[in-house]
């Protein structure tokens, strides 16, 4: 228990270490996410407007 | 004309192959980096554990550097020889160049407010710094903001090509000029003047920064090639023609997704 605390508390400097760690992490994270989403959406889409333009001809 | 799109094809085919082994990779490099900063390194002898801010600080400042340099190379290509898959390239790691540099600014901030006492300065490296942000910024909105694509791509390249002349300054800012920020430690002449322990998880964190950018790219690149699919198909059904001749991916051959490349 009291190493983890210790882990937290970064030496006194866990205000300052986390937040940099967690939006790092946010920031990139988000951006995968991100694009991987719109990726996928694009996808689908193409495959969408294939079909609808298979089944008009 | 078919050497113009049998590169962009090629691409489709061996970045999906390349995409999984990519995005693999680059998680195990972070974790194992993460473990490296976090828990196997020691702390610094005068920065106490604030110095773990660096293995995410300063490989994303490189990644920062390098992301750009590869956006105004790429920018320069597509101004030049007008390679289709440049102007995308370039497009597509724009955004990526622009997170690691806000990722840099902001831990570089949260380390400074410890260790120099305060969040922000307007010194040569971090004024630079936060100009190459902008320069990011600048180029996705020219590439983004005009009706006709290709005008838009043709500004923001000229923009990234120019830019270029910043990344020299943000490099030897901390030689030329008085700062707080300190010198090179890693990227300098002669051996680096920092200790294997430290030397690890940075090394580690950079190299897993930069497959996350090849992963990152290659999505974003084929993310760029299906919405332009997407538009040729769109403009397909707005201009019906009679019975138009098909390939073999049972896709019309028409001149609009010809001329797209895909």
């Amino acid at each position: 228990m009291n190493s983890v605390d210790g882990f937290l508390a970064m030496g006194g400097y866990g205000a300052f270490v986390w937040p940099a760690y967690g939006l790092a992490v946010l920031v990139l994270g988000g951006l995968a996410a991100y694009s991987w989403r719109r990726y996928r959406a694009s996808v689908a889409m193409v495959d969408r407007l294939r079909q609808q333009s298979g089944r008009s001809r | 004309m078919l050497s113009r799109f049998a590169n962009p094809a090629r691409f489709v085919r061996v970045s999906a192959a390349l995409l999984p082994w990519c995005a693999g990779v680059s998680i195990a490099l972070i974790l194992l980096g993460l473990y490296l900063a976090l828990i196997a390194s020691p702390p610094d002898y005068q920065q106490g554990e604030a110095v773990r801010i660096m293995y995410v600080h300063v490989p994303s400042a490189w990644m920062a550097l390098n992301v750009y340099l590869f956006v105004a190379a790429a920018s320069a290509v597509a101004l030049v020889w007008r390679h289709p898959l440049a102007e995308v390239a370039a497009r597509a790691a724009a955004p990526i160049g622009a997170c690691f540099t806000f990722v840099c600014l902001t831990t570089g901030s949260l380390w400074g407010r410890p260790m120099w006492g305060t969040w922000w300065v307007w010194d040569a490296r971090l004024t630079s710094v936060l100009v190459l942000f902008f320069l990011y910024l600048g180029y996705i909105a020219l590439v983004n903001g005009f009706d006709d694509p290709a005008r838009g791509s043709r500004a923001g390249s000229l923009l990234a090509v120019v830019g270029v002349v910043n990344l020299p300054i943000i490099k030897f800012s901390v030689d030329w000029w008085n700062t707080l920020h300190q010198p090179a430690s890693v990227l300098r002449l002669g051996k680096p003047t920092i200790a294997l322990s430290m030397l690890a998880p940075l090394l580690v964190m950079a190299s897993g920064f930069t497959v996350l950018f090849v992963t990152l790219l290659l999505i974003r690149m084929r993310t760029d090639l299906k919405q332009r699919r997407i538009r040729a198909l769109q403009l397909d059904r707005l201009t019906p023609a009679p019975a138009p001749p098909h390939t073999e991916s049972g896709l019309p051959a028409r001149p609009v997704a010809a001329r797209e490349g895909i």
